[in-house]
């Protein structure tokens, strides 16, 4: 399994990655988790890979206030391994701690993995149950976009031409809320046919699920509904409602959905028993 | 064709090479280490594990240039009670997948050096093996954490 | 000459001995085919066909020609003259399809070959591949077999439009009487779908050819280096001893490479044309797609009974998906479930019916356990199936039917002889480690607490020790040579080239043991047809009790020269010869293996009617198979949400006779049980209606991981074969043979509640959850 050629070019700072990535043919490298073996398979053919994956201006976590910000270029293992994570944003590890292999997780980036949206990557259902916000960057210009937002379609993202994630911004989990992350896994890729992350508290409840349609959502009807009744399987009922399920030999759209609403209800009544 | 410096078990080696060309490649083909070996070269089954400043990475999945400058470790850099203990315990068959394995132990051990079955199923999950059943490598870890 | 003072050396064999080859093996040092490197090689990426079935039009190489580096590009007719790929296996009317090395003017599976391209390195050669244009007129496919040989079906091959390669019919004693007197019957279809070996090594070939010797050397990851060094040769239309086959390290194969592929004549063709290197690394890709799947049955059978559980008759009709072509054994492997349908039951009245089906898929051929796999999950159903019609308990009914222990050699109605067993002794011994009785007693409980847990229990029997010659395609005896060397070590050479077995341990055991020497002091050479003499190969679990009887019998006639040799040294009449001594009882003088070892090679004095040195060649033909088998007992408890299976316990008791080296028996029944679980839960080869394979990769083909299985507790019975001096019978193949079935019968086991009496694999929860929504409906 051979890529093609392609040009290689490893920027010193993110100025000079954003003039570079502003090139037609461009694409961003960070861990090459997603992007190299989509290039094996010759589903992808970048003409240029700008490397990101060793900036360090994209390499943190630190907490500012109620905030938790992570670079884009922060690994897996680095999430998963972060105390202040741990402590902060409970979540984003048990999340994290679910991806792939050892080998992915030390290698893949947590901006690699949202820019790839991949239907069945765990993240992203971390991503809508805590309405992270993405810092994108570009030649000339910044914006910061919403996951309910960001995730437009399978493997599309509101990422535009020759613009990249910069930072990940998650809130810092408040004293009191629970959470959890349940997940059905595909036995040959170790990706998630469903996955889903409940944050509760005694103010609120946040369901984010992939796996089941084309990208990750956050399943608001689901949430009403346990805002109200407090009852995980009556919310879990609902939360395939109005999702155009996948299907594939791993799991048929009924399966899927089944188990949607199965790992729910798991994750609804783990995080509520995590609620201190 | 471009020029990259990689320092593997000590000592340091610089390389002509295609950008695209896979660390795997460059250490197997142009520094002669065959010790890694490639079984999927898609990054699902590990035979490729090496460390990469000091971390479990499949070579497979990473173009040479990303490495440049880096320090890399592979099963040829190895020794010690971790392979004295798969001989030991049979956890070698086929031979193939044994290298990544070793790799991927010994990486497991570095972040758990007392690690239970689960530790060591969940740290050896990236590397496939279809000989053995994973039932003597996963005493051979046992074992070399217990003479460690 | 020294008078030694005699000591008894420890006896190797029954001792778990670490592997001779493991060293290399742990530390990188070991050489497979891709790390073959040689001055001016060539790479060969190889365009293959996108498409199950279809026209070529046209085919354009001028762009891949021309890219820089590209040395050589060769399509069908270039290598018209060349193989074709050989069917080793003849059966009544089989209908055999030209099996060009790259496709003429039609392709017929997904991967087939249309074209070669070479170049200076491995990067550039895949890039020239995708210039290559390609006309295809795409053609109808099918690729399910029952489809294939149905009404209206698309034509595989067009001169065989019925898409039927071959029917089979045998049958044995009485099987419509004792139909007529059953007071029961049951029957079921049963399928084992297609699986993909996975050998973590995939295929690989380097060929090299000597322009000035007109020799050709190949290197190829394979099981029988002899076996193709003849297939080749004649492929080539070469002389066969200017061709050397060199197996150097083989990663794993489980069958697949017991063949001879398009790939192995390919590669020698380019390197005869350019007179230069040549490699080329299957990928992972085209390990899937092209190397042969296993299993691919649809099985119906029909088990005849009485009401107190008695078998009286079996029948079976059995279609056989063969793929687009046959590979070296494809038609042959359905013919071995037959011969094993009886399973360990006293059954005479069998009858099957074999079709083989051509499909536009990759040839099915032997993998792990090679039908006999399939025909211990059909039995071992059916007995269960069978049970549960007649409310017996599982065990009950299989101690009922079993083959008596006086009843051995036992001819079974299919026309084998069974060897030697103890049919009940591993089953008890499995029921006792997994304490059956208060299981059963444990499951009550459950289902009283609405929870699914299963116990399945499967007795297996399996054909091994491959085999008698009349009963083989292309021998089944194999070959051993022993050499002492003048300084007293040991060379031994196998015609039974390993892939992971460990025969460089227990042969160098066989050997140690029986000259009284250490077992370092032994080497073990095989896989150079250069270097070993003529041998068949490692498949069919014979690797010890074929290959190492012949190593057994060459010692045997070494030490009848070693006696020679140290009776004319010691001036005696008479000597032993035992732990490395030769010793003159009456005098008590001896002298050492190494003494005699110089001696025969100085050759001052030689004794009457002997040659110089100490060299033994021995071709052992086996009057029989050899028949291991044993019981697999397993606990499972179903997730009611998901359909999620746990297995809670895995007991796998193994009689493979004696035991060389319990450490390596040990991890041949786990890899083994592990294949087996991963065709009962995960694992299956899907093709769509147009022939493409959905699981043509790692990301979704699930063979089992680290994290995915249970823990295996082993034991063993010990019933020696009486058919070869060792008293083994092969262990490779038993773990995925008695796995499967065990598996299913208690999952069935577990859902009986709700109704259920058969499942088929691959047994995946969305599968199971079916189930148990229609048993609520």
């Amino acid at each position: 399994m051979i890529s093609q050629q392609f040009e290689y070019s490893a920027p010193a700072t993110l100025q000079e990655a954003l003039d570079l990535l502003a090139n037609e043919g461009a694409k961003p490298l960070a861990g090459g988790m997603s992007l190299i073996p989509m290039m094996k398979l010759r589903l992808a053919a970048p003409e240029q890979l700008i490397d990101i994956g060793r900036l360090r201006e994209l390499n943190y976590i630190r907490r500012e206030g109620e905030q938790m910000h992570i670079g884009a270029g922060t690994t897996h293992w680095d999430v998963e391994s972060s105390p202040i994570v741990r402590a902060h944003c409970p979540l984003l590890s048990e999340t994290v701690s679910n991806i792939g292999d050892i080998q992915v997780r030390n290698r893949g980036t947590i901006g690699g993995s949202a820019a790839h949206a991949d239907p069945s990557a765990d993240y992203p259902a971390a991503f809508c149950a805590l309405e992270a916000q993405f810092k994108l960057v570009k030649k000339g210009g910044e914006r910061v976009v919403g996951a309910s937002d960001f995730f437009v379609d399978m493997l599309t993202t509101a990422l535009e031409s020759g613009e990249i994630i910069a930072e990940v911004i998650v809130p810092v989990e408040q004293r009191g809320t629970g959470v959890s992350y349940q997940k059905c896994v595909q036995p040959a890729s170790g990706f998630a046919i469903v996955g889903v992350a409940v944050r509760v508290s005694s103010e609120f409840v946040r369901i984010g699920v992939t796996g089941l349609g084309a990208k990750a959502y956050r399943a608001t009807n689901a949430e009403e509904i346990y805002t109200s009744t407090h009852d995980a399987a009556k919310a879990a009922a609902v939360v395939a409602d109005g999702a155009d399920s996948n299907s594939d030999i791993h799991a048929s759209a009924s399966y899927r959905k089944h188990l949607a609403r199965i790992y729910t209800q798991r994750a609804l009544k783990e995080a509520a028993s995590r609620m201190g | 064709m471009r020029i990259v410096q990689l320092t593997v078990n000590g000592v340091s080696h610089e390389v002509n090479v295609w950008p695209m060309a896979r660390l795997m490649d460059v250490l197997r083909e142009d520094i002669g280490l065959t010790g890694t070996k490639e079984g999927c070269g898609e990054g699902e089954c590990g035979a490729c594990a090496v460390l990469l400043d000091g971390e479990l990475v499949n070579s497979c999945l990473i173009p040479v240039m990303q490495a440049n400058g880096s320090k890399i470790v592979t099963i040829e850099g190895l020794s010690g009670s971790l392979q004295e203990a798969f001989l030991q315990t049979g956890g070698a068959q086929c031979g193939i997948c044994t290298p990544g394995m070793i790799m991927a132990a010994h990486a497991l051990l570095e972040r758990i050096p007392k690690p239970m079955l689960d530790d060591i199923r969940e740290g050896l999950a990236g590397n496939l093996c279809r000989c053995t059943g994973y039932q003597k490598i996963f005493d051979a870890v046992t074992l070399a954490a217990k003479s460690a | 000459m020294a008078t030694t003072t005699i000591t008894k050396t420890e006896k190797l064999v029954g001792k778990a001995m670490r592997r001779q080859e493991d060293p290399r093996l742990i530390t990188g040092s070991a050489t497979y085919v891709d790390d073959i490197q040689m001055p001016g090689m060539l790479h060969a990426c190889i365009l293959r066909s996108p498409h199950g079935a279809a026209n070529i039009k046209s085919v354009d190489i001028a762009a891949a020609l021309a890219h820089p580096g590209v040395a050589a590009v060769y399509v069908g007719k270039d290598t018209e003259k060349v193989g074709p790929v050989p069917c080793g296996a003849s059966l009544p009317g089989l209908r055999v399809p030209h099996h060009y090395v790259l496709a003429i003017d039609r392709v017929y599976f997904i991967g087939h070959p249309v074209a070669v391209v070479v170049a200076t390195d491995k990067y550039i050669a895949r890039d020239a591949v995708d210039l290559i244009e390609v006309e295809y007129e795409t053609l109808q496919a099918v690729t399910d077999p029952e489809k294939a040989i149905g009404p209206g079906a698309p034509p595989v091959h067009p001169e065989w439009p019925d898409n039927v390669a071959f029917n089979y019919h045998q049958e044995g004693g009485d099987v419509d009487t004792a139909f007529a007197q059953a007071e029961v019957v049951v029957k079921q279809r049963i399928t084992s779908q297609r699986l993909i070996p996975s050998s973590m090594e995939t295929r690989g070939v380097v060929a090299d050819y000597n322009t000035g010797d007109k020799a050709l050397t190949i290197w190829s990851s394979t099981q029988i280096p002899h076996l193709m060094r003849t297939l080749v040769a004649q492929m080539l239309g070469a002389p066969e001893h200017k061709v050397r086959v060199v197996t150097p390290e083989v990663g794993g194969g489980f069958g697949s490479k017991l063949n001879v592929y398009a790939e192995e004549a390919l590669m020698g063709f380019v390197a005869m044309k350019l007179g230069q290197p040549v490699k080329w690394i299957e990928s992972r890709r085209e390990n899937c797609m092209c190397t042969i799947h296993g299993r691919g049955h649809v099985d119906y059978f029909e088990v005849a009974a009485k009401k107190d559980g008695t078998i009286l008759g079996i029948k079976l009709k059995l279609i056989q998906d063969l793929g687009a072509y046959h590979q070296l054994l494809t038609p042959a492997i359905p013919t071995l479930s037959v011969l094993m349908m009886p399973g360990l039951y006293r059954c005479q009245n069998v009858r099957a019916d074999i079709v083989g089906a051509f499909t536009n898929a990759v040839p099915t051929d032997a993998y792990r356990g090679a039908g006999r796999p399939e025909a211990t999950h059909g039995i071992e159903r059916m007995v269960d199936i069978l049970a549960a019609e007649l409310k017996m308990d599982p065990a009950e009914i299989r101690l009922k039917n079993f083959i008596h222990n006086d009843e051995f050699p036992y001819a079974t109605g299919t026309g084998l002889s069974y060897d030697s067993g103890n049919y009940a002794a591993p089953l008890h011994k499995a029921m006792d480690l997994i304490d059956y009785h208060n299981l059963r007693e444990e499951q009550r409980q459950a289902r009283s607490q609405g929870r699914l847990m299963g116990i399945g229990l499967s007795t297996y029997g399996e054909i091994c020790a491959f085999g008698p010659s009349p009963a083989t395609p292309a021998g089944g005896w194999e070959s051993a040579t022993v050499k002492i060397e003048p300084s007293g070590m040991v060379t031994v050479m196998t015609g039974s080239s390993p892939h992971g077995q460990g025969e460089e341990t227990t042969f160098a055991q066989i050997t140690a043991d029986e000259l009284g020497v250490g077992i370092d002091d032994v080497i073990v050479l095989h896989g150079d047809t250069a270097i070993v003499q003529y041998g068949i190969g490692t498949f069919g679990s014979r690797g010890t009790a074929v290959g190492g009887t012949a190593v057994y019998f060459a010692l045997q006639e070494l030490k009848k020269k070693i006696k020679k040799y140290g009776a004319m040294l010691l001036e005696s009449e008479e000597v032993s010869f035992s732990d490395g001594v030769c010793v003159d009882h009456k005098t008590g003088k001896s002298v050492t293996l190494a003494e005699i070892a110089g001696a025969s090679h100085r050759a001052m004095k030689l004794p009457p009617g002997t040659q110089p040195g100490m060299v033994e060649t021995y071709f052992w033909e086996p009057p029989n198979f050899a028949f291991p088998f044993g019981a697999h007992a397993v606990v499972t408890e179903v997730n009611r949400e998901t359909g999620d299976i746990e297995i809670k316990r895995y007991v796998a008791v193994d009689d493979c006779g004696n035991i060389i080296n319990p450490l390596i028996v040990a991890g041949q029944v786990h890899g083994g049980v592990v294949q087996g679980l991963g065709q009962a839960l995960w694992e299956q080869a899907v093709y769509d209606d147009n022939g493409q394979l959905i699981t043509g990769e790692f990301m979704d083909y699930a063979i089992p991981r680290a994290s995915m299985i249970p823990w295996i507790e082993t034991e063993h019975t010990v019933t020696p074969s009486p058919v070869n001096p060792l008293g083994v019978k092969g262990v490779g193949e038993a773990g995925t043979i008695g796995c499967s079935p065990a598996v299913v019968n208690s999952v069935v086991d577990a859902l009986s509640t709700l109704g259920v009496r058969h499942i088929d694999m691959p047994m995946t929860p969305e599968k199971i959850w079916n189930l148990m929504e229609g048993a609520r409906a």
